[in-house]
């Protein structure tokens, strides 16, 4: 039966879900969102947007060997981010700081790991013939290949990411906001960074699966960096960052299910509104605050110097 | 180094390699690549060593993002690829340019709209292959890791001849763009006319993505923008010295690349080109820096200095915020000669004696 949209959203639901397939991805699709928006919110905060999207780049060559070798694509993907999330958590730290458009050398370093992982991931397509189709779907993300294994898979590598990140909440965040001070007040600063360097792992891995390698800025950056835009409440914050990372999740895969058009552009599209309108918010909401108190330009200034 | 001593062989001849050598040029499709990919190297090297020098390596990603959805948003239209790749990368490039090119300061935002950017690119792939009566399934492929010796003869001269011009124009702008990189505050000074120099630059970077997407893909360019660069400042202080020395490393990884996908077709060409621009780079890494006598101009303040974990410090402080403290303390800073400007404030607080 083809699916076709109606003005009657129940009926299109109960239609998308009798597709068991539909029912794997939403399932992955919801853990995914619960975990990048969660560690992503911290990721933000912490300035490491770009150790994510390089772990999740590193997570297309791995798939793409998990699949010349023949094993699930999972294992590739974990294997890879995990074992690139260590190699980062070892280097010293002045090398682990400055995103992309940082300074001279190192954004060229990092530039370059990018592009010979992403030329890794080419060669292992190239040599497992046949399989260049597939390519799209590793970069770009699909709903229709996610396998019941696949989802256990996800919940298994979300549950402790989740309780980790819980039991973690309060040194990590001060670790995060003021290192030099944890680190005099016995916070291990540095182990708590490289747990979370895992964390962000297994979320750019999990993510990686949804919205393809190249488009992980869509569930892990974008949700959080719209939180983070609104407010500065941590628990809140947290919370506003998952439940926009569910709704571009849901809303992209439904859309994408009943378009010809696939996920990867449904998802960037519903993240990159919503924080495009945050943005626009802020704005004019630091512009009125500013003209109701004129005293308190400094404050607002300050807020708005807040890790975007 | 494996091209040079690929080169050295050459030379030499020995037998079974300079046969093997003639054989592979008899090719016709090895020597448009050599062709293209010789010109286009040259201009990825020169330009990514500037753009490794001005701290714009964000630009090289963006662009490379911007050219895929270029390419298939004119694939799409079902017009050249090439018109939409040279008119989003160009046009792209300089309004980076005009924003000021400084990325730095807020990645997130900058990651968020490219990519928003790809997610387009997506959206003409799904429109291209389910609309296009001529679509091939390859198209997105040969975008995003290119295909060197899928260049047709004309293909190859027309990327040589615009390679070619791109670098003259590089060279034309090249003693006021490294003046304007080294030392912006002197240079305005000097009337240098800086602001218009960085969105011309970015433009010409735009047009060298456009011209690198077509031997090695979108998402793989910035390697060959950044790999060579990065490896030639890393090998010496010395500003033009280093602009050739970026320039060919890039052409002798394309070289090397080419014979490499030769000898052994099963791996595709641009990742023996982007393997062997990494290894160069790794081997950089590794090789002791040549420094510059004294009173040369160098692209490091206090490049003196020996100690090279000052260097990799540099870049510490580079997000956002804390910068304005460096700049701040820059200008109380009493130095022979002014440290880097706004550019590079990490680099001149790190370099500069505590």
């Amino acid at each position: 039966m083809q699916p076709h949209l109606s003005w009657d959203l129940v009926e299109d639901v109960r239609q998308m879900l009798a597709f068991p397939f539909m029912v794997n991805a939403l399932r992955a699709g919801t853990l995914v969102a619960v975990v990048a928006g969660a560690i992503g919110w911290v990721m933000v905060l912490r300035r490491q947007s770009f150790a994510g999207h390089t772990l999740a780049v590193v997570g297309f060559p791995g798939a793409a060997a998990a699949i010349w070798l023949g094993v699930a694509t999972g294992w590739g993907y974990y294997g890879a981010c995990i074992a690139s999330a260590l190699v980062i958590a070892a280097l010293p730290p002045s090398a682990r700081r400055g995103g992309l458009g940082g300074f001279g050398e190192e954004s060229a370093l990092i530039g370059t790991v990018q592009a010979f992982a992403l030329a890794c991931g080419f060669l292992f397509v190239s040599l497992y013939h046949g399989f260049l189709s597939g390519l799209t779907n590793l970069l770009f993300g699909t709903i229709s290949g996610v396998t019941g294994t696949q989802v256990q898979v996800l919940l298994l590598a979300a549950l402790p990411c989740l309780v980790v990140l819980a039991v973690l909440g309060r040194p990590l965040l001060f670790a995060s906001i003021d290192p030099d001070l944890a680190g005099a007040r016995g916070v291990p600063v540095r182990l708590v960074g490289a747990l979370f360097l895992l964390m962000l792992a297994v979320a750019a891995a999990g993510t990686s699966q949804i919205t393809g390698s190249l488009l992980v800025f869509a569930l892990l950056v974008t949700p959080a960096a719209t939180a983070h835009r609104l407010t500065a409440r941590p628990a809140l914050g947290v919370g506003l960052s998952v439940g926009f990372a569910l709704v571009a999740s849901w809303v992209g895969m439904t859309v994408a299910f009943y378009s010809p058009y696939p996920i990867g552009f449904w998802v960037t599209t519903v993240t990159f509104a919503g924080y495009l309108l945050a943005t626009g918010w802020r704005l004019a909401a630091d512009r009125v605050g500013q003209r109701r108190r004129p005293g308190s330009a400094v404050a607002s200034a300050a807020a708005r110097g807040m890790p975007a | 180094m494996s091209g040079l001593a690929a080169l050295g062989v050459l030379r030499t001849g020995g037998h079974d390699p300079a046969s093997g050598l003639a054989h592979m040029l008899s090719h016709p499709f090895i020597v448009h690549a050599l062709v293209a990919g010789t010109a286009v190297a040259a201009v990825c090297g020169l330009a990514g060593y500037f753009v490794v020098l001005r701290g714009q390596v964000f630009a090289g990603d963006a662009l490379g993002h911007v050219a895929y959805t270029g390419a298939l948003a004119a694939l799409a239209a079902g017009i050249d690829p090439r018109l939409g790749l040279f008119a989003a990368t160009i046009a792209v490039g300089f309004g980076l340019g005009l924003l000021g090119g400084r990325g730095a300061a807020n990645d997130v935002a900058i990651g968020t709209i490219f990519a928003w950017v790809l997610g387009l690119g997506v959206f003409f792939l799904a429109y291209y292959t389910t609309h296009a009566s001529t679509g091939n399934s390859t198209a997105n492929v040969t975008v995003l890791f290119g295909s060197i010796f899928g260049l047709s003869a004309g293909a190859a001269a027309t990327a040589a001849l615009i390679a070619v011009g791109l670098t003259a124009l590089l060279l034309l702008i090249g003693r006021p763009l490294m003046f304007a990189t080294l030392d912006p505050a002197v240079a305005v000074a000097a009337g240098v006319p800086v602001r218009l120099l960085g969105p011309l630059f970015l433009a010409l970077v735009g047009a060298t993505a456009a011209e690198a997407t077509q031997v090695i893909g979108a998402l793989l360019l910035l390697g060959l923008l950044a790999a060579p660069a990065a490896a030639a400042q890393h090998l010496t202080d010395r500003p033009w010295t280093g602009l050739w020395l970026s320039a060919g490393l890039a052409v002798t990884s394309v070289w090397a690349g080419v014979t490499i996908t030769y000898a052994a077709p099963r791996i595709p060409a641009s990742f023996a080109i982007i393997a062997v621009a990494t290894a160069l780079y790794a081997t950089a890494l590794l090789t002791p820096r040549l420094r510059a006598g004294p009173g040369r101009t160098t692209i490091r303040p206090g490049a003196a200095s020996p100690d090279p974990s000052r260097a990799a410090a540099a870049g510490r402080s580079a997000s956002g915020g804390r910068d304005a403290v460096s700049d701040g303390r820059d200008l109380g800073r009493p130095r022979g000669r002014p440290a880097g400007g706004r550019r590079r404030p990490a680099a001149a607080a790190a370099g500069g004696p505590r």
